[in-house]
């Protein structure tokens, strides 16, 4: 299983992803993680386990973030790993979500 | 003095050009009102006149052309939509101001009449009075386009890259990220914004789809080409606009500028030599021009218009470029060349032409009976070199018809007006050419013939839907060449002719018996008849029942025939054939006993000999059976000179010739074969000689007569009696 439900109550979920988003993971992470999305208030997404995200991935990313402010859900994503810093600095999207980045030690020795 | 009046001819001259083209221009603007090419000449007609009016202290002109300029310079700009009540406003103030310029010039110092200063004055107002509509700024593309992420965009020193994957670009393989991060490696983003503008919600999002949009503000040297090639692999599957900084519109501006006036350049050449966009959006915009041109039937908007919606290169560059293709083109007009000749000094340069014709024959003549052979090939060379000197001469003279064609978009525009019809003009083969002479004579005739189609042919709008037709009529202008000839052809799907009515009339009037036994062609060719009109109230316009048989008269007099074809309730077909000048003829000699006679060899179908053995030959009615077609005969021996010398029978030849649809066989003694044959009119003694219709001298110096073939078929046939007893016989 590649999203691990790390946390279930009170309509709060918190899911890790553990595996690539990609072009070849989209589909069915978008299905699994849009149904959480509509059964949750709050829902917390942990990125630290996402090795590499491509444009499809980031797609989702921004359809989950657009689906649920449409159904008054706070989503956040947080643990970004360094694939998904990357992609967010590119665009300059970090803004957009909105979410505290944590800014780890040997990111800025990098 | 008389410089003063050249000048004002030149002036007359050049008014007389500018209002025509203007006219068209006009005309043209109905139909595509965006054209801002069509707007500006109408705008430089009007400028033009104005400033030569000024020149010559024309007041009057110069007040109203004054008016008519600045209406259309508002049109230029846009602040004016062209619609068409302006366009008629302006086609009446094209008319006026002919008349303000013809009073000028034949009444100087004249007070302007009453009439014009009212005309003027209403015009005036009808002008400057329309409403005034300002254009749209086309922003609502970038509007659209700020959203979800947030931020605008500083564009300034930085280009505009708007990339908008489509929704396989994920399938294909492509990873828009990828070259984002390539394009990196050119140049610094300056920012960027995400879009996912066509992302459905919930459960009809595809995740393998990509809706992803970018707009990104890109600071780099690099060339627009350079940055365009970043996305060359993601062309297929990704609309790429790229618009350059505004930095560097100045630089564009300044390459534009530069460029060379040699010739007229287009639009999107011009702004890819200079950078500003490459291969790649021209293409992309032509594509767009051309499906928004199928889409809707309409003119596609200008190139321009369209390359800056799409955001690849800025509208003052565009201007720029239009600007400059403007002035390339005014002044290669301006320096084309041109030189304003007499048509006398042509006309006498063509008689020179002919005289030298005639004498290289005769010196042919003079070296083939010497038999010097060495002078034999210079004669041959001289000859080859004369003939093209005919032919370039004759081509001076040569204009194309085209222009006299448009001519008529006003009348059937004006006329159809008048009747409460819609009629569209379509012309073709207005390239045609032929002698400038004959292009001024058949204007007449083709004016009648036009407006006889648009008042008797087209019905009314009512009539022809009730029929099954299309509301609108169409009235077919056509020309082409056809061997040494020209053929005009002005077709209406109207009516068509109804022959009851015409029989009836023609009897009525006399011009036949009720036991006429004539055929269709021959029941048509009546309408040709003096004083025959089926229209049963004359209109202003036609139906007086004089007018066909001038058209006919006029048309003969150039040397032309006219036919029509017609099948009722379908249209109308009037078919003119000219002779494509007047002054040289390639022809075909034949001699009697005593003269000889040139027949145009255009007109000339076949040579066969005149014996019992070939055809069937009936000496009483004057035909011959030729191969079961009756062919009437003239023996031109007897039809001219009533030749006596009833000695032996010598052999005969029989050429037949055609006219239009009719052919009649002539008789002759000899056949001499081909000749240039330079027309000397006759002088007004013979102008009632039946059957002749000018005179060549050759070059033994003898005399040979032209002949009329028109007439001497309709005197050939008039000579045998019906085609109804041969068949019996």
């Amino acid at each position: 299983m590649s999203i691990e439900v790390k946390q279930d109550k009170k309509g709060s979920i918190r899911l890790a992803i553990q595996d690539e988003m990609t072009i070849y993971t989209a589909l069915q992470q978008k299905k699994l993680l849009f149904s959480h999305l509509i059964s949750a208030k709050t829902l917390q997404i942990d990125l630290a386990g996402v090795s590499e995200i491509d444009s499809a991935g980031l797609q989702l990313l921004l359809f989950l973030k657009r689906e649920a402010g449409h159904h008054n859900i706070k989503l956040s994503l947080i643990q970004h790993s360094q694939a998904v810093l990357d992609v967010m600095e590119l665009l300059n999207l970090s803004k957009y979500f909105g979410d505290p980045i944590v800014i780890s030690a040997d990111r800025k020795s990098s | 003095m008389s410089e003063f009046d050249a000048a004002l001819t030149t002036f007359a001259q050049e008014s007389e050009e500018l209002l025509i083209s203007m006219e068209d221009a006009l005309l043209s603007l109905e139909s595509s009102p965006d054209d801002s090419e069509t707007i500006n000449s109408v705008f430089r007609a009007m400028h033009t006149i104005k400033g030569s009016s000024g020149l010559f202290g024309f007041n009057a002109i110069v007040a109203f052309t004054h008016e008519a300029e600045s209406v259309l310079d508002k049109v230029r700009n846009g602040e004016r939509a062209i619609d068409a009540e302006l366009i008629s406003v302006l086609l009446d103030s094209k008319d006026l101001t002919a008349r303000l310029i013809e009073h000028c010039l034949t009444q100087k110092d004249a007070p302007l009449p009453p009439e014009l200063e009212a005309a003027s004055a209403r015009l005036i107002k009808q002008l400057s009075g329309s409403k005034e509509t300002g254009i749209q700024a086309s922003e609502a593309e970038t509007s659209k386009l700020e959203s979800e992420g947030g931020g605008d965009i500083s564009v300034d020193g930085s280009w505009l890259i708007s990339l908008k994957f489509q929704s396989d670009a994920l399938r294909n393989g492509m990873d828009p990220l990828s070259f984002i991060r390539y394009l990196q490696t050119l140049g610094e983003i300056k920012e960027i914004i995400t879009l996912i503008p066509g992302m459905p919600d919930g459960d009809e999002m595809d995740p393998e789809s990509c809706y992803l949009h970018f707009k990104i503000a890109f600071q780099s040297d690099a060339s627009k080409q350079n940055i365009e090639s970043v996305f060359e692999f993601a062309s297929d599957d990704c609309d790429i606009n790229i618009l350059p900084p505004n930095s560097k519109v100045e630089e564009y501006l300044n390459l534009l500028d530069a460029q060379d006036e040699s010739h007229v350049k287009r639009i999107g050449e011009m702004l890819v030599q200079v950078g500003a966009l490459t291969q790649n959006d021209v293409n992309r915009a032509l594509q767009k021009q051309n499906e928004s041109r199928e889409s809707d039937d309409q003119p596609g908007k200008p190139l321009g218009k369209i390359l800056v919606e799409q955001h690849v290169v800025q509208e003052p560059v565009v201007e720029q470029a239009l600007k400059k293709q403007e002035q390339t083109k005014q002044k290669l007009a301006a320096e084309a060349n041109y030189i304003r000749v007499d048509a006398t000094k042509l006309g006498q340069l063509i008689n020179l032409v002919g005289e030298l014709v005639i004498s290289s024959a005769a010196m042919n003549l003079i070296v083939e009976r010497h038999g010097l052979a060495d002078a034999g090939d210079v004669a041959a060379s001289m000859n080859t070199l004369v003939s093209s000197i005919r032919d370039t001469a004759l081509e001076l003279r040569m204009v194309q018809i085209g222009e006299t064609f448009s001519r008529f978009r006003r009348v059937v525009r004006d006329v159809s007006n008048e009747l409460g019809k819609t009629i569209e003009l379509q012309i073709s083969g207005g390239e045609t050419e032929l002698d400038k002479t004959v292009v001024e004579k058949i204007n007449d005739p083709l004016m009648h013939l036009i407006r006889n189609s648009l008042d008797h042919g087209i019905e009314s709008p009512e009539q022809r839907l009730a029929v099954g037709k299309p509301a609108e009529g169409i009235v077919q202008l056509n020309a082409y060449h056809e061997s040494g000839h020209i053929v005009i052809q002005i077709a209406d799907d109207g009516a068509g002719l109804n022959c009851e009515k015409i029989v009836a009339k023609a009897i009525a009037n006399g011009l036949i018996k009720p036991d006429h036994g004539l055929s269709q062609q021959e029941i048509f060719d009546l309408i040709f008849a003096a004083g025959l009109s089926t229209k049963e109230a004359a209109t202003n316009l036609s139906g007086r029942g004089v007018g066909m048989d001038v058209v006919k008269k006029n048309i003969e007099a150039l040397r032309g025939t006219v036919g029509i074809d017609s099948e009722e309730g379908q249209g109308t077909t009037i078919t003119i054939n000219l002779p494509l000048t007047l002054a040289i003829i390639d022809g075909f000699m034949v001699g009697t006993e005593m003269d000889r006679y040139i027949i145009p060899l255009s007109m000339v179908d076949e040579c066969i000999e005149m014996d019992p053995n070939e055809c069937e030959i009936d000496e009483v009615q004057h035909y011959i059976n030729l191969r079961g077609q009756v062919l009437p005969y003239l023996r031109l021996g007897d039809y001219f000179n009533s030749r006596k010398s009833d000695t032996v029978k010598r052999r005969e030849s029989v050429v037949v010739v055609k006219s239009g649809q009719n052919k009649a066989g002539f008789v002759v003694d000899e056949l001499h074969g081909e000749h240039q044959t330079v027309i000397k009119p006759m002088g007004k003694v013979f102008e009632n000689l039946k059957g002749i219709t000018g005179a060549t001298v050759l070059g033994d110096g003898n005399v040979a007569l032209i002949l009329d073939v028109q007439g001497l078929i309709q005197a050939a046939i008039k000579n045998r009696t019906r085609p109804a007893n041969f068949l019996k016989a």
